[in-house]
């Protein structure tokens, strides 16, 4: 008999996890909360480091779909549980399945930029996070802030609720980094006289060709890189955004007002991640993340077995880490399920 | 018979004892500033008098604090407190009564029984003057005794006497309690071994000593036990000046100062070094502490007094407390913990230069108007609460100017609770001038904190200080404010600078109320929880301060309000951080509920007039 795997999350990691799985042969359901798949990519302008739309992006994945794949949208999975040597899934909404094996790729969600409310989100119209500016991206209209002006300078705020003990979360998101030297990069292009600052602590340019797309933004760009924390930003009468931030390289505080102050919202484990880790009563890890058997070895098996993991579900991934991390749980999947 | 040998170590313990209290109180007073002295000079002769007189009787024999805490408590310090005074006085004029109204050397009353072996009357007989003393004496050592076996009793049911957690004492302290312990018992077997021989003892003891007679040799056993009751008295004299018991000589000293006025000024000083020794380390001060539950159980009031006393103190200690004053709160014999804290402090940074280069670049507003607003550090880093302030002011149609728009101002009380008086005190100096350059007459300020340094070291010439909950408070009463009610459940948070700190509890809430359904939670006002996000805390860490904040959070949300409101932006940044609740401050409430005032509203209807005549 044909074995059936339930992946939940449809995702860029569901997706292909799906994909993969269907390849190998398995019988696979997909189930995703959302009406329409895709997850965080859907809304994603462009990406790092060759600026490959967001939308190829997910058009590519989506071919890889298979027709036998079920794809079970807009179903919020309320209770998983094993029983014997299946699970039992069901849903919000009444939809039950029974699987041999699951796939967690429940994701991340967006930092709540709220919670930095010095750096005025939800305050100040003029103080929008990545997520927001990749939206204009995409909406293709006139690059224009809130007020309705060419900003003259915009200021990006590296580490938006990533490695803040005071907001909880001590670890890095990782795609940030580049993602503001990327999205830097585009708002030059789309403004060639602006000013663009970047505020970092550190910057963390770990994958291939991210070194030289940042040593672009600075020399080809005239990117501005100021290392420092942002301490807090006010409002001016023109609804020009002033922060307060110390360059900590030539150690002076400095005033720079902007007309648009974009935050790198950092990732968060998603509020269904959470709670699929206490449904399973998988190990409860203080970040939130789901932790996989071994973090070296098993990056796709969890303490449960025939529970599998793949994605930012296990902690801050690129896109393409994330493909990579799908189709590898596919094969630790049939590896399972084969034995 | 007057004397008898065993009462040596009685006599020689008190002798000392009041030698070193002699040397001690002189030391204090030598000590003194003497504008203090002149001050407690003038309080001997003065209406104080009485009220020093009164709290002694009310706090340090009946306990009434104590009392108020937990009624068991209570009642164990004053059967110990009162019931030895009492032992004392009426011993005094008992004796009296044999020797014909003679006062008798000291040791005398205390062991009156052994001189004395009164057959006239028997243990009953109450309306004779020596039966009544008979019986009065014997009833006052039961009284004693049981709160004796309550003491007993809280060594392994502390709950029972509303104590979770008991303090630690160091072996000297303990030996102290053990001769103190034995003291009452050896007396009543003294006693009763005396009156089982010659039956002149009350109700208690001629019963008892009748029945010892029944089987103990009682003739060989009476003098040993004179001596025993005689040397514990001995040891514990000569152990209560180092022990935690020097209190009880202390704390009445500590009261007569405090009704003087004088405070706790320079450290350390004498007042300080007589707080020091007033704490009796009951250890109420350790269940209130919520640095236990970050595990943080070493700089409680307590130890952290101790450690003073015992001239161990510890940067760390001294560093690790919130000040949030709740200990200060429970504290039975009022000892200011924070002064101490903040004076250990100054000790420990005494070090730290200051530079005030930056004094020189600060700008500030040069506008003119009836109320000054500062916004202070923290409400820079909430601009919510900023922008909520700003629409309220613009809404009642205030004449107002905001001191730090440019870029936060430093109040001076963070330098302040660091023990950097120095410091503190020259921002206080610049800001003071900055501040009267307005021109205002109310200066409205966002942040507890700074509130309570602008109205503790500020002299601003009769402008008044007032937290903006107050400010909105009477412009909602003065109809300059009008707020529409919402369905909002919320319960309010009163942050320590605000309630404990500066008495205000009801004006938040009057405001509150008229927008929203208020409900009451377990610790509130004078009992209200740190948010563990303070200043005041020099050394925590992160996870330290989540817990004590989750644990707030937990207890504040029991009745799962739609919001938590406070009337601090620290406060509300530090509950916001735990992702939990919606928090809002006080003021971004209100700026998200008002309503035309009366004035905004008759100008509208003169302008619908007009366009009706039109």
């Amino acid at each position: 008999m044909e074995k059936h795997v339930v992946v939940i999350g449809a995702g860029p990691a569901g997706l292909e996890t799906s994909a993969s799985l269907a390849k190998l042969g398995f019988h696979v359901t997909v189930v995703e909360k959302e009406e329409v798949t895709g997850g965080h990519l859907k809304k994603w302008h462009a990406l790092f480091p060759n600026l490959l739309s967001g939308k190829d992006a997910l058009e590519s994945i989506t071919k890889g779909l298979d027709s036998t794949i079920k794809i079970q949208t807009a179903t919020r999975v309320t209770g998983l549980e094993a029983v014997n040597d299946y699970f039992t899934i069901s849903g919000h909404n009444g939809w039950q399945e029974k699987a041999d094996a699951v796939v967690l790729t429940t994701g991340f969600q967006l930092f709540d930029s709220h919670r930095k409310e010095e750096y005025g989100y939800g305050i100040y119209e003029n103080v929008i996070t990545s997520a927001d500016l990749e939206e204009l991206f995409a909406s293709e209209k006139e690059f224009l802030n809130r007020h309705g002006n060419k900003p003259e300078r915009i200021g990006f705020v590296h580490c938006v609720g990533s490695r803040d003990e005071k907001v909880n979360n001590l670890h890095c998101s990782k795609v940030c980094c580049i993602t503001a030297v990327k999205q830097a990069i585009e708002v030059k292009q789309l403004l060639p006289d602006a000013e663009v600052f970047c505020f970092y602590m550190d910057l963390r340019m770990f994958g291939r060709h991210y070194e030289e797309l940042y040593k672009e933004a600075q020399e080809k760009y005239n990117i501005q890189f100021i290392r420092g924390r942002l301490s807090e930003s006010t409002e001016d009468k023109e609804g020009n955004i002033v922060v307060k931030v110390e360059d900590t390289l030539l150690g002076k505080p400095l005033r720079i007002k902007v007309g648009l102050l974009v935050l790198m919202a950092g990732m968060e484990p998603a509020a269904g991640t959470k709670a699929l880790t206490n449904m399973l009563g998988l190990k409860n890890v203080s970040d939130g993340f789901i932790q996989p058997l071994d973090e070296v070895l098993r990056t796709n098996n969890t303490e449960i077995p025939g529970v599998f993991v793949a994605g930012t579900c296990t902690g801050p991934k690129s896109v393409s880490d994330t493909l990579a991390d799908a189709r590898s749980a596919a094969l630790a999947v049939a590896d399972y399920l084969k034995s | 018979m007057t004397f008898d040998l065993f009462v040596l170590p009685f006599f020689i313990g008190l002798l000392f004892l009041l030698g070193v209290l002699v040397v001690k109180y002189s030391r204090w007073i030598a000590m003194m500033d003497a504008s203090d002295r002149r001050k407690a000079g003038m309080a001997l002769f003065s209406f104080s008098l009485l009220k020093t007189i009164k709290e002694i009787f009310m706090e340090s024999l009946l306990h009434r604090r104590m009392f108020k805490r937990n009624p068991l408590l209570g009642f164990m310090h004053m059967s110990f407190a009162l019931g030895w005074l009492l032992l004392i006085v009426m011993g005094n004029l008992e004796s009296r009564v044999y020797s014909g109204g003679h006062i008798n050397p000291p040791y005398y009353p205390i062991f009156l029984k052994f001189f004395i072996h009164d057959k006239r009357v028997l243990p009953f007989e109450i309306f004779t003057l020596p039966g009544f003393f008979r019986f009065i004496m014997d009833l006052i050592l039961l009284f004693v005794l049981s709160g004796l076996v309550l003491a007993l009793i809280k060594r392994t049911r502390s709950k029972w006497f509303g104590l979770k957690r008991t303090t630690v004492h160091n072996s000297f302290d303990k030996w102290a309690i053990t001769s103190l312990w034995l003291i009452f018992p050896m007396r009543l077997l003294a006693e009763s071994f005396t009156a089982g021989i010659y039956k002149g003892g009350g109700f208690l003891t001629n019963t008892l000593g009748s029945f010892f007679n029944l089987f103990l040799p009682l003739e060989y056993m009476a003098y040993p036990a004179w001596w025993a009751y005689s040397t514990m008295l001995g040891i514990f004299f000569v152990t209560l000046p180092w022990s935690r018991f020097m209190h009880i000589p202390t704390e009445v000293i500590l009261i007569f100062l405090r009704n003087a006025g004088i405070e706790q000024g320079k450290y350390p000083g004498s007042f300080s070094e007589i707080e020091i020794r007033s704490c009796p380390r009951c250890g109420v001060c350790i269940d209130v502490c919520q640095m236990n539950q970050a595990g943080l159980t070493g700089s409680t009031a307590v130890y952290f007094i101790r450690s003073l006393r015992d001239q161990q103190t510890d940067v760390q200690l001294n560093s690790n407390c919130m000040m949030c004053g709740r200990c200060l709160e429970a504290c039975p014999v009022g000892i200011d913990t924070l002064g101490l804290r903040v004076g250990a402090r100054s000790v420990d940074n005494k070090g730290i230069a200051s530079d005030f280069s930056y004094l020189l670049k600060q700008t500030v507003t040069e506008k003119k108007a009836e109320v000054v607003y500062f916004a202070g550090c923290m409400g820079h880093l909430t601009p919510g609460v900023k922008r909520a302030m700003l629409q309220i002011f613009e809404k009642a149609g205030i004449d107002y100017t905001f001191l730090d728009e440019d870029g936060s101002i430093c109040c001076g009380r963070p330098l302040k609770l660091a023990g950097m008086q120095k410091a503190a005190l020259k921002l206080v100096s610049e800001n003071t001038v900055k501040i009267k350059n307005t021109g205002a007459k109310i200066l409205v300020t966002s942040c507890p904190i700074c509130y309570k340094v602008f109205n503790n070291d500020y002299q601003l010439d009769g402008m008044q200080v007032m937290h903006h909950s107050v400010f909105i408070d009477n412009l909602v009463k003065d109809g300059k404010l009008v707020l529409r009610p919402s369905d909002l459940k919320a319960v309010y948070h009163d942050p320590c600078e605000l309630g404990r700190g500066s008495g205000i509890y009801e004006q938040p809430r009057n405001v509150l109320k008229q927008i929203s359904e208020v409900s009451d939670v377990a610790e509130e006002r004078a009992n209200s929880l740190c948010c563990g996000g303070s200043i005041g805390d020099l050394s925590m860490n992160a996870i330290q301060r989540n817990v004590i904040r989750d644990n707030a959070l937990n207890i504040l949300c029991q009745s799962r309000p739609d919001v938590l409101v406070t009337a601090c932006p620290l406060c509300k940044k530090t509950f916001d951080s735990g992702n939990t609740i919606v928090v809002k401050d006080i003021a971004e409430l209100v700026a998200d509920n008002m309503e035309p005032n009366k004035l905004q509203l008759h100008a509208a209807e003169l302008i619908d007039q007009q366009c009706l005549i039109a």
